[in-house]
């Protein structure tokens, strides 16, 4: 299964087009984007299939009904229907976790980035910074942020983005550290590269994939860590669904009525590991040596 | 014509956590536009060392050019902006590296390669004159515009030293520093790459300034030769000079030496003794003093003069007047 047909030679495009088809070849990489991208829309259309109301409206005579044609994917405790709390929930659990993602691999990527290209007393400054951030643990620090700045969605983000932070900026300035002092870097310079562009050019390509997929392989925690958050009533409060809360809210009856954890269970694997397929797709289209 | 470089009096200084490296001491070197200039010594001479100072790229914080001055085509370097040197490396002076396997960026094909030394330097052309460009010069220096799409790990090495070679002068520099560009080549493809650059070199009129210790590739490619040792040039002349004048240096002559002669019948190839002085202390005679078959009572004392015989300098006592010159 290939994206793209040959229509001219290999040697016509660019590198850029190289990337994509090389992307396009993996197999699984693409099972990964149908899958992220049917989830995505299922989340995105959520109003045409399921009202929002049905998310919070009790039926209390439907309660723990198994999967129906009414109910696609049966009813919890209190009768609401499961299928549209994992829509209306997947908006939080996906987007957000994405962008706590995005936030920390940024960030991450500046200030480990930044301390391992300059070094000397940057590098000292910066990493105290991380320890700083890394001395606490995640949980409760974002527990203080929380706290600090209130509830709602985007704190709860930027608390769990800053959590995340310390571990892609030792990753990213650990690879920047040998990739700067490879002769290509220093080849550059001599034909005249200014720092930003050895940065774009040489570093970032070279040192993208092993950070990638340690980002798309947090996916997973991250979406739990939203969840327990909820758990603790901070960030995303009941009845608000989302994915980690609906199974929590759940366990109680997950013993007799299985599907209650199940499918939520599912739709969290599914989505972690359609990007762990993305991740894995995209490493291997960056090493131009990979046979795949 | 004012020269093309001039470097006098160079010092440059490592400074490292217990001591300060003296990689470069009092070095002077000249070079006119097109001139072809051999740099010979043993490993850690600062060769390399030199040619970083001229494009100042010397590490960040740790190598430092103390005094002295370098001057290119009549403008002074050191001190120059960072944005300065960024219009001239790669424009007016270029570098190649010894090692074209690691030399180039995995991640991109050749022909980008290639391509970006392009549009850091001439921002103006557009993509069709900018391609045709990169097509032209590949095609120079023997390489089919159609693996321009590749891969660096889909050629060898002499491919890859091709390539950094096509790099190096697509902007069409004044000045190239080819630091060991055979080094890590097998022989029929060294030849190859020397050709290659003699007949680029004589195409574009780019003076080069050759870095080896290989002496049979500076008899054969350059005009002008100098002998550094310890960070100091203790010999300089032009090719003839070096390898025919009687008068050397006791150096130079064990670097002779030290080629192995397929004419003669000899078991044991003739070594320096000894091993160069420690770079982190300045000795107060001269330099090879200790590994010099004619070392004198005044050579432990006083470092040598330079003298000059018709041009071909040498750094080394035997020649002063007291001597007789011996020359």
């Amino acid at each position: 299964m290939s994206l793209f047909k040959k229509k001219k030679p290999l040697s016509e495009y660019s590198t850029g087009e190289l990337i994509l088809f090389r992307f396009g070849k993996n197999k699984l990489a693409i099972i990964g984007v149908a899958m992220l991208s049917f989830v995505t829309i299922m989340i995105i259309i959520a109003p045409i299939i399921r009202p929002y109301n049905m998310v919070i409206k009790q039926d209390i005579i439907h309660k723990l009904n198994g999967p129906s044609m009414a109910h696609i994917f049966g009813t919890d405790e209190l009768g609401r229907d499961l299928l549209a709390r994992i829509l209306y929930g997947g908006r939080i659990s996906l987007f957000c976790s994405l962008a706590i993602i995005g936030i920390a691999f940024v960030a991450g990527a500046l200030i480990g980035g930044t301390a391992g290209f300059f070094g000397g007393k940057v590098d000292t400054i910066l990493m105290r910074f991380v320890d700083m951030l890394m001395s606490v643990p995640s949980a409760l620090l974002a527990m203080a942020i929380i706290t600090a700045l209130g509830n709602g969605v985007w704190k709860l983000v930027m608390a769990l983005a800053i959590g995340q932070i310390p571990r892609f900026a030792r990753m990213v300035r650990s690879s920047v550290l040998t990739l700067r002092n490879m002769e290509y870097v220093e080849a550059a310079k001599c034909f005249g590269s200014s720092s930003m562009q050895i940065i774009l050019k040489h570093i970032l390509p070279n040192g993208i994939g092993p950070i990638v997929v340690s980002a798309t392989l947090t996916l997973g925690s991250v979406i739990l860590s939203i969840s327990s958050m909820g758990y603790l009533g901070l960030g995303v409060a009941s009845p608000t669904p989302e994915w980690g809360t609906i199974i929590s809210e759940n366990k109680v009856n997950i013993q007799y009525f299985p599907y209650l954890g199940i499918i939520p269970g599912i739709c969290i694997m599914l989505t972690v590991m359609s990007i762990n397929f993305i991740g894995d797709g995209l490493r291997d289209a960056f090493d131009p040596k990979s046979k795949k | 014509m004012a020269k093309l470089l001039e470097i006098k009096d160079l010092n440059v200084r490592y400074h490292t956590d217990d001591s300060i490296v003296y990689a470069v001491n009092n070095l002077s070197l000249s070079l006119e536009h097109g001139e072809k200039l051999g740099l010979v010594g043993e490993t850690g001479a600062g060769k390399t060392t030199l040619a970083l100072s001229i494009l100042q790229l010397l590490p960040n914080k740790v190598g430092k050019i103390e005094s002295g001055s370098i001057k290119y085509d009549g403008e002074e370097l050191i001190g120059q902006g960072e944005g300065y040197m960024l219009g001239l490396r790669g424009r007016r002076i270029s570098m190649i590296f010894q090692d074209p396997m690691t030399s180039l960026n995995p991640t991109q094909t050749v022909g980008d390669q290639v391509l970006e030394v392009l549009r850091l330097h001439f921002p103006q052309l557009t993509k069709e004159e900018k391609d045709a460009k990169v097509d032209e010069i590949l095609q120079l220096v023997g390489i089919p515009a159609s693996r321009k799409n590749e891969y660096p790990h889909q050629f060898s090495g002499g491919m890859k030293q091709r390539v950094v070679i096509a790099m190096a002068l697509i902007a069409e520099p004044e000045l190239l520093l080819a630091d060991e560009p055979t080094t890590a080549l097998d022989v029929t493809i060294q030849a190859q790459i020397m050709e290659l650059m003699r007949r680029l070199k004589d195409k574009f009129n780019t003076a080069v300034i050759l870095i080896t210790h290989d002496l049979g590739v500076v008899a054969e490619f350059c005009d002008k030769v100098s002998v550094v040792y310890a960070g100091r040039v203790v010999e300089h002349g032009t090719v003839e000079q070096i390898f025919e004048a009687k008068e050397k240096h006791p150096y130079t002559m064990g670097l002779i030496n030290c080629i192995p002669d397929l004419s003669k019948d000899e078991e044991r190839l003739k070594p320096i003794p000894g091993r160069m002085v420690d770079p982190r202390i300045i000795p107060t005679g001269c330099c090879f003093a200790d590994r010099c078959p004619h070392c004198m009572e005044i050579c432990k004392k006083q470092p040598p003069e330079i003298h000059d015989l018709d041009g071909h300098l040498i750094m080394c006592h035997l020649f002063d007047a007291e001597n007789g010159g011996k020359a």
